[in-house]
């Protein structure tokens, strides 16, 4: 039986949806273990869910970016025998998973698409030109993080997990000096979203129209660096090769060129519908449905035959 | 305030604006690059903090060494590296690591930093920062600045929006204070020296290196070297992980393009219903 660490830098009373979808990839491989350095009285409720059976925590919560993360992994490898360990592709995560797998002697392998039992794992490479599938080639654990969109999200309710305390603790070595929440949008989170609706510089500083259709369709709003770097919305909503990499089912890019780098981050999406005034931008040369025209024209068509449908 | 080393890796990676393409032997191919356009960014922070330190003392001894790991032709990065500002720079080239995977690089580069710090002809009691950048075009994993951590025991802090050194003048000590988003938080965080820090493109502007700048460069020591010189084998930094196929992606299919006459938005809407997108 193949035995499968899942690891959660933390958990919130509700898991997000990446969470939920690297407890499908691990179901499909084996036996499913839980490991977060969130502590142990907050962690019952959230992972009362079908395929996880046991629940490993520290003494104390421990936080990213402390190191003791590793030492809580590579303590709870041993206790649950693991062959593959799992996490979400965010940075925090890839630090603690590449110092565990320093310590382990093991490959790693990150934002790949799928994993297997016997140690193969699926990715995009080169700006999601290419496609990988690299096996580990020692009788050691893969470590690998996996990219959302990527399986369906595990709601199925289980039993509560039997929750067991390693003797880790936080180690103090960093000090967080100050601490504060990222403004919510109340729209889903970008990397995970299944509908992304992006705007560009073509937008000129107004998102009403983008945001308006992005309401319509419960789709996350992202941007291009020429958005952000202008200010007219958070740097968190970035999409590209120095953004956050998405892979929706539906990429809606408004008044953006599609440079390299945009494209980086959203030319694995499953279908891409691109709005942009100038027939030679290079982002239809990768768009499924292109539309040559203003946006201000195209984006008010598009949210009244929305609601007209709906209606 | 004791001497100050800092490295910064740099990377030689394919230009991402060309075609990059894949070997039979599903090796990148490598036979051209440039010096990773992320790896400007760290070597910027290096820079700033070696000009802020000598702005408030003139004989504050602080050293910038570039270091890569790549084939012959990586010596290009290393040089502009030196043009755009480093002090000395560090090659470490040898055919077992065509190919290395995120732990073979690792391991590799842990040895060769410690290699540069004790052989350079710099203050023995250097405190040492490693400055990386946020991921390398071609490897995509920003994995390896924690597992360079890991070897060296030091702490890591990853995809610094900001960072800044801070000397305690009291205790002679300093530190670093590096700003970066952690889930949906964002952070400032302090950690003691030595440290590795991987350094965003939000966090600074990479200067462009002038005329005087390529002329002093030619002036400056690189310094190449191979496993055998750091004392490694092939073995010691032997990839975890085989690749067993590279393919292209399939070109996404030319999709259907059109011109806006009023009735686009709902033509959008139409296809969107017929692929079940609504
Ligand atoms: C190191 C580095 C990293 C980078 N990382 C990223 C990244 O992660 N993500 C990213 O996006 N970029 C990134 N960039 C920047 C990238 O190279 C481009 O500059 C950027 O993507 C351009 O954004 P844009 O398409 O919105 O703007 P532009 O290229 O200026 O394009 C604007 C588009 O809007 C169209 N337009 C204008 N008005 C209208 C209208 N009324 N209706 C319809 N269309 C209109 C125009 O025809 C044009 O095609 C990076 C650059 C560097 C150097
Ligand atoms: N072969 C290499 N030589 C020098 N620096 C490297 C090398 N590989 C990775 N790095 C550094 O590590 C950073 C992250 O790389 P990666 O983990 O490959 O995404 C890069 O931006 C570089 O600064």
């Amino acid at each position: 039986m193949t035995h499968v660490l899942v690891f959660f830098d933390s958990v919130n009373a509700a898991l997000t949806g990446a969470q939920q979808e690297l407890l499908t990839h691990a179901d499909a491989l084996g036996e499913v273990s839980v490991v977060t350095g969130s502590a142990a009285e907050a962690v019952t409720a959230p992972l009362s869910l079908e395929p996880v059976e046991n629940v490993y925590t520290g003494e104390t919560a421990i936080t990213a970016p402390d190191p003791a993360l590793a030492d809580l992994l590579e303590t709870a490898v041993k206790e649950v025998s693991a062959d593959i360990v799992l996490g979400a592709h965010t940075p925090d995560t890839v630090d603690a998973l590449a110092r565990l797998a320093v310590r382990l002697d093991t490959g790693l392998v990150t934002a790949a698409n799928g994993v297997t039992s016997t140690g193969v794992a699926t990715k995009s490479v080169l700006a999601g030109s290419y496609f990988t599938t690299a096996q580990i080639t020692e009788d050691a654990p893969l470590v690998a993080t996996l990219r959302p969109n990527t399986a369906e999200r595990m709601t199925t309710p289980g039993a509560a997990p039997e929750v067991t305390v390693l003797p880790v603790s936080a180690s103090g070595s960093l000090e967080v000096l100050e601490e504060t929440e990222l403004p919510k949008s109340g729209r889903p989170p970008l990397a995970e979203a299944r509908v992304v609706v992006a705007a560009g510089r073509g937008v000129e500083g107004d998102l009403s129209l983008v945001e308006e259709l992005a309401d319509e369709l419960g789709a996350a709003i992202g941007a291009s660096r020429a958005a952000t770097d202008a200010g007219w919305i958070d740097h968190s909503a970035q999409v590209g090769q120095t953004g956050v990499v998405v892979s929706p089912q539906l990429y809606i890019s408004v008044g953006i060129s599609g440079a390299i780098q945009q494209k980086a981050g959203m030319q694995t999406s499953g279908t891409i519908v691109a709005i942009n005034k100038d027939e030679d931008a290079p982002v239809f040369e990768i768009a499924d449905f292109g539309v040559v025209g203003d946006l201000n024209e195209v984006l008010p068509q598009m949210i009244e035959e929305i609601r007209r449908r709906k209606a | 305030m004791p001497a100050l080393h800092i490295i910064a890796l740099v990377k030689w990676v394919p230009d991402a604006q060309l075609e990059r393409h894949f070997t039979d032997g599903q090796l990148l191919n490598r036979a051209e690059g440039i010096l990773g356009e992320l790896d400007e960014y760290p070597l910027e922070a290096a820079l700033q903090i070696k000009e802020e330190l000598q702005k408030n003392n003139d004989d504050a001894a602080v050293r910038v060494s570039a270091l890569t790991m790549g084939p012959a032709g990586a010596s290009a990065a290393v040089k502009k590296a030196l043009q755009i500002g480093a002090d000395d720079g560090y090659h470490l080239s040898d055919e077992a690591l065509r190919g290395a995977d995120i732990w073979a690089s690792a391991a590799a580069l842990a040895v060769a930093a410690r290699h540069v710090l004790d052989t350079a002809e710099f203050a023995d009691d250097a405190e040492f920062l490693i400055l990386t950048g946020m991921v390398s075009d071609d490897g995509e994993s920003g994995a390896l600045p924690a597992q360079l951590a890991e070897r060296l025991g030091v702490p890591a802090l990853t995809q610094a929006t900001g960072l800044r050194l801070e000397l305690d003048t009291d205790t002679d000590t300093s530190r670093l204070v590096v700003t970066r988003i952690s889930g949906d938080r964002l952070q400032k965080v302090a950690a003691p020296l030595p440290a590795v820090v991987s350094v965003t493109d939000q966090a600074n502007q990479p200067r462009y290196p002038n005329f005087k700048a390529i002329m002093a460069a030619k002036k400056k020591p690189v310094t190449s070297f191979d496993l055998a010189e750091l004392g490694l084998t092939g073995t010691a930094v032997e990839s975890k992980l085989r690749m067993v196929s590279a393919d292209p992606r399939p070109a996404r299919a030319a999709g259907e393009i059109i011109t806006d006459d009023g009735e686009a938005g709902a033509r959008i809407v139409d296809f969107l219903a017929k692929e079940r997108l609504l």
